[in-house]
């Protein structure tokens, strides 16, 4: 094959790096020229910002395909393949392996960051000048940073000579497709940020905040906040089935990391939208911007850098910590400081009362920030404690269920009456004219659950997340007139309806299906038992019976498949294969968790050590009921289609020209 | 609605809410801290039965043994040492894939009256990924592991490597 | 404070705060490269302890000692934890010989063949002033040892002074071990 080898000598690893270089000097002057321009009101300087943009974008593609071609190529001269890869790994798991790394992660990191610049750049177009250019410069410098840490610290072209014959594999856990699109769905949630963060940054240097601003900063927000839902529900569900612990949040340091630039996030979300119509809250929208990005910037660095305690442990590194911790400085530190000298250009804006969309606008971010500094506490208090006071502590789930679920219940209490509320202020007898029959099938919900559920918050959690979906169907229903005027007209409104309106009561209600999933998860029940084959244990309504044990074989791995009956009331329900799986060649055993599910419920099975012989033998296996499990990711899925559905929205579409400039309807009285 | 009485309702809210943050966090504090201790430092100065800790330090060779008294659960029992004292600890469970005799572990749970460690948990530390400083170094320099080829050889492998069979890889 | 100054110092707050944050991880960072902060360290301290408690019976050809012995030394003492399995022990031993003359080495063989240990004894030269058979390797879980070789100083009183996991080199001697040996009388 001459053109695949000649491809492969092209696509050599030091093309790679020549253009990950060139890559970071198209960004350093991406940084420098447009803001010297904007400064100086050159338009020639600005004008070559959209133009460096697309050459970062072209280089770094070009450094990733490099990358891919020695993945795919088997070249274990380079050593991250070699770490990382081995012949008999599959394809798919050869590419997706390239950012299952430190090195390559980062990589993709810089490669969306350029994506997103190029985003900007394209359809920007509209911005004025001087913010356009202002904003790639931004972004442009925080690439520079990313791109000089991977050239620098973390290369993934290193040579090793001599070259292995085959790589070292990587780790089976890994081998899985839920794991393999995480990452980047995840930084492309944790980048995107990048964007609210340079209109933030360019705001404060033009000293010019207004609705326009508000409404070219949502959409980037939300398409942000959309990945970023989805790649926190991809890894939760992932520890789901994979880990075989039979829970789907840990509260681990790198879980909270993503859920830490989640919850200012979707403050940010909020508040911009006070910005956009209302021209209020300007100073804290800019701040949130910042902030947002920063924690999802540092979270990554304190689980890199090994500051932090984590089940998912990438390699640690304190002199590659060190880099990153100058880079956080320079981007978040000037950021901040920037912040404190230019945020007295920023006037005040509107008035309004406490009752009022604003008003429920600004409790949503009182609280999501409140708990944002809950956890924030809660993840930062271990390390701190052993730096300053010397003592070896952690903080677990306890402690973030005892303060996060109950700061999250006036959220959602409000969250069904704040979107029916009219801008500036709001009286509460119409609201409650078209939430009434919302506020009763919650109270049916808290008397049912008062006795099928046990557990206090449980219980209030429920009721809250049956109030949260009723209220946007009651939004909805309100807002398209449902029941008052003929249903045709009903359906034409419907039509009629904004998307951005329509995406929010949908993302609201996917909140709700996912609270009830987590309710849910909270009665779940399990046993471990140790059986002989043939003998069946009872647990929550069903009879599960070890029928049998057997080996098998895969491709690079012996196993033990267990075969469990779960019968119901004598009906067959399920027959569940969960099995050990012994890759000898990494000397590492997993276990294959086998889960049912009829979306009610999840039937959950894992195969422990087997003991004794003969007529002794046993099993251990461990058995879970997890009632409403799917709900919860089904629930962000449904929030990431609401953020999709109002991205869509005509009015607030990326880049939408200045002139769009008419109210959101405010909804029918 | 004046400037004024629209700044004293954002203060008081973001007050309130921020004072229920800090109210919970150290009521959560006091009640769910989880204290390491290492198995002298229990015996020395026992904590409260019931109250969470987490004890970390190697499992006693020869110790695991397995008890099936509570009905149908599997339960083990085992020691944990940090060369000075050593802590029975009982766990029902499944015990991790790495768990090993010689090697560490961290118990999360609670002492009982009997003076055992009740567990709730059991980590193996020495999972794939994580190592101490000081074996990773030993390891690099005995030629055992040369990280340009990848990752560690697996804790269970460290002690039991033979002569022979590093001549033979 | 006017309404001006008292914003200016809001509007610093943030950066106060990323920079006190920043300065805390700056030290974590460095005391992680320098092996004073270590997140992951779930060892009680070895240094500045008492040997623990251990009797082990002699290994060919030398003698046994207990912890009672190393309590009662009066000049330092560096135990070693040595196997005929372990490749970089063999690596060692003739450094350990050289060191033999200007320190007493007491040596603990883990894990191991009688007959083997002293084979390897007689073949490298190790210089053991005495020698213990440690085979459950019980008393290496006792001293916290996570592989072999590794040496630990023992001062006169029977306290640790100074602990290295690996192989010792000659740098390691002269620059660490020997200022050590000369201060608690060696």
């Amino acid at each position: 094959m001459p053109g695949a080898l000649f491809l492969s000598l092209l696509l050599s690893p030091e093309l790679g790096r020549v253009a990950l270089a060139l890559a970071a000097c198209l960004a350093l002057a991406q940084f420098a020229l447009p803001l010297l321009g904007a400064q100086r009101g050159d338009p020639r300087l600005m004008a070559t910002a959209p133009a460096l943009a697309w050459g970062q974008l072209a280089c770094l593609a070009l450094a990733f395909v490099c990358l891919a071609a020695a993945a795919v190529g088997d070249d274990f001269s380079v050593r991250n393949i070699a770490e990382n890869s081995a012949v008999a790994k599959p394809l798919l798991y050869k590419l997706t392996g390239i950012w299952g790394n430190h090195e390559g992660s980062v990589l993709l990191w810089s490669l969306i960051l350029g994506i997103c610049g190029a985003a900007v750049a394209w359809f920007g177009r509209g911005l004025p000048t001087s913010l356009h250019a202002r904003v790639l410069a931004i972004l442009g410098g925080t690439a520079c940073g990313f791109e000089l840490f991977c050239l620098l610290t973390s290369n993934p072209f290193d040579r090793v000579w001599p070259a292995p014959m085959d790589g070292h594999g990587m780790n089976p856990l890994l081998q899985d497709p839920g794991l393999a699109f995480h990452p980047p769905i995840l930084y492309t949630g944790y980048v995107g940020f990048a964007v609210p963060f340079a209109f933030a940054v360019a705001a404060l240097l033009e000293g010019r905040v207004d609705a326009a601003w508000g409404r070219w900063v949502r959409p980037w927000t939300v398409a942000a906040w959309c990945f970023l839902t989805c790649g926190i529900a991809l890894g939760s569900w992932w520890s789901y089935y994979v880990l075989g612990w039979g829970g789907y949040w840990f509260w681990d340091p790198v879980e909270n990391a993503s859920l830490l630039p989640w919850l200012t996030g979707t403050a940010l979300l909020h508040s911009a939208i006070v910005v956009e119509k209302r021209e209020s809250l300007k100073i804290w929208t800019v701040l949130l911007a910042i902030g947002t990005f920063s924690l999802s910037l540092s979270g990554t660095f304190l689980v890199r850098s090994g500051i932090l305690n984590s089940v998912h442990a990438f390699a640690n590194d304190p002199t590659r910590g060190v880099f990153i911790l100058g880079l956080l400085g320079l981007v978040i530190g000037g950021a901040l400081l920037l912040f404190a000298l230019r945020v007295h250009t920023l006037t005040a804006g509107g008035l309004f009362a406490p009752l009022s969309r604003e008003g429920a606008l600004v409790l949503n971010n009182i609280l999501l920030c409140a708990i944002c500094a809950v956890v924030l506490t809660g993840t930062l208090y271990p390390p701190f404690a052993s730096l300053l006071f010397g003592q070896a502590i952690s903080v677990g789930k306890p402690f973030f269920d005892a303060t996060a679920v109950p700061m999250a219940l006036p959220i959602f209490a409000a969250m069904a009456i704040g979107p029916m509320l009219p801008w500036k202020r709001a009286r509460l007898a119409p609201v409650i004219s078209r939430l009434w029959w919302a506020a009763v099938l919650a109270a049916l919900a808290w008397g049912w659950s008062a006795f099928g559920i046990k557990g206090l918050l449980p219980i209030l959690a429920f009721g809250f997340a049956v109030w949260v979906i009723a209220g946007a169907a009651a939004d909805l229903a309100s807002r398209t007139q449902l029941f008052r005027i003929p249903v045709r007209d009903s359906l034409r409104r419907a039509r009629m309806l904004p998307r951005a309106a329509l995406g929010a009561a949908i993302a609201h209600a996917g909140v709700g299906v996912t609270v009830i999933g987590l309710a849910g998860m909270s009665q779940a029940e399990h046993a471990i038992v140790s059986v002989h084959t043939g003998e069946s244990v009872a647990l929550a309504g069903y009879r599960w019976t070890l029928t049998g044990l057997a080996d098998a074989r895969g491709p690079n791995y012996t196993a033990r498949v267990a075969t469990i009956a779960v019968t119901r009331d004598g009906r067959p329900i399920a027959v569940l294969h969960p099995s050990r799986r012994d890759f000898a060649s990494q000397g590492q055993v997993t276990s294959e968790v086998a889960i049912h599910t009829n979306l009610v419920t999840d039937l959950y099975a894992v195969l422990g050590d087997e003991h004794g012989s003969g007529a002794g033998h046993t099993a251990v296996l461990r058995l879970h009921d997890n009632v409403l499990a799917p709900w919860m990711w089904l629930g962000a899925l449904v929030m990431a289609i609401g953020g999709g559905l109002s991205l869509s929205d005509r009015r607030i579409r990326v880049g939408a020209p200045t002139r769009a400039r008419h109210r959101l309807p405010v909804p029918a009285e | 609605m004046t400037r004024k009485s629209r700044r004293l309702w954002l203060v008081g809210g973001c007050m309130l809410g921020f004072s229920g943050a800090t109210l919970l966090t150290l009521q959560a504090f006091s009640a769910n801290i989880v204290f390491f201790m290492a198995p002298s430092q229990v015996l020395a100065s026992p904590p409260a039965p019931g109250r969470t800790i987490r004890l970390g330090g190697m499992v006693v060779a020869g110790s695991l043994h397995e008890v099936r008294a509570d009905g149908k659960e599997p339960s083990v029992s085992f020691s944990v040492t940090d060369g000075q004292s050593a802590v029975p600890v009982r766990y029902v469970g499944i015990l991790p894939d790495l768990f090993r005799e010689g090697q560490s572990v961290v118990a999360l749970g609670a002492m009982r009256a009997d003076g055992s460690f009740g567990a709730e948990e059991v980590l193996a530390k020495h999972d794939e990924t994580y190592m101490p400083k000081e074996v990773a170094a030993a390891l690099k320099k005995s030629g055992r592991w040369d990280p340009r080829f990848g990752k560690p050889p697996s804790a269970a492998s460290w002690n039991g490597m033979t002569a022979a069979s590093v001549r033979g890889s | 404070m006017t309404a001006l100054a008292r914003r200016r110092v809001l509007a610093l707050l943030p950066f106060g705060a990323a920079l006190a944050a920043g300065g805390g991880f700056w030290a974590m960072l460095s005391g992680m490269r320098h092996g004073s902060f270590d997140p992951h360290d779930i060892h009680a301290p070895v240094l500045d302890r008492t040997v623990p408690a251990f009797d082990l019976p002699a290994q060919a050809p030398g003698t046994g000692f207990s912890s009672a012995d190393l309590r009662a030394i009066t000049r330092p003492v560096l135990v070693n934890f040595f196997a005929s399995w372990c490749i970089p022990c063999v690596q060692e031993a003739p450094v350990l010989a050289e060191l033999g003359r200007k320190l007493p080495i007491w040596g603990i063989a883990y894990k191991d063949q009688p007959d083997n240990a002293a084979g390897f004894v007689a073949r490298t030269g190790a210089p053991y002033a005495r020698i213990a058979a440690d085979r459950p390797g019980l008393a290496a879980i006792d001293w916290g040892v996570s592989g072999v070789p590794e040496s630990f100083l023992i001062r006169p009183g029977g306290r640790i002074a100074w602990h290295l996991a690996g192989g010792l080199t000659q740098p390691v001697i002269d620059t660490e071990l020997m200022p050590l040996v000369a201060r608690f009388g060696g």
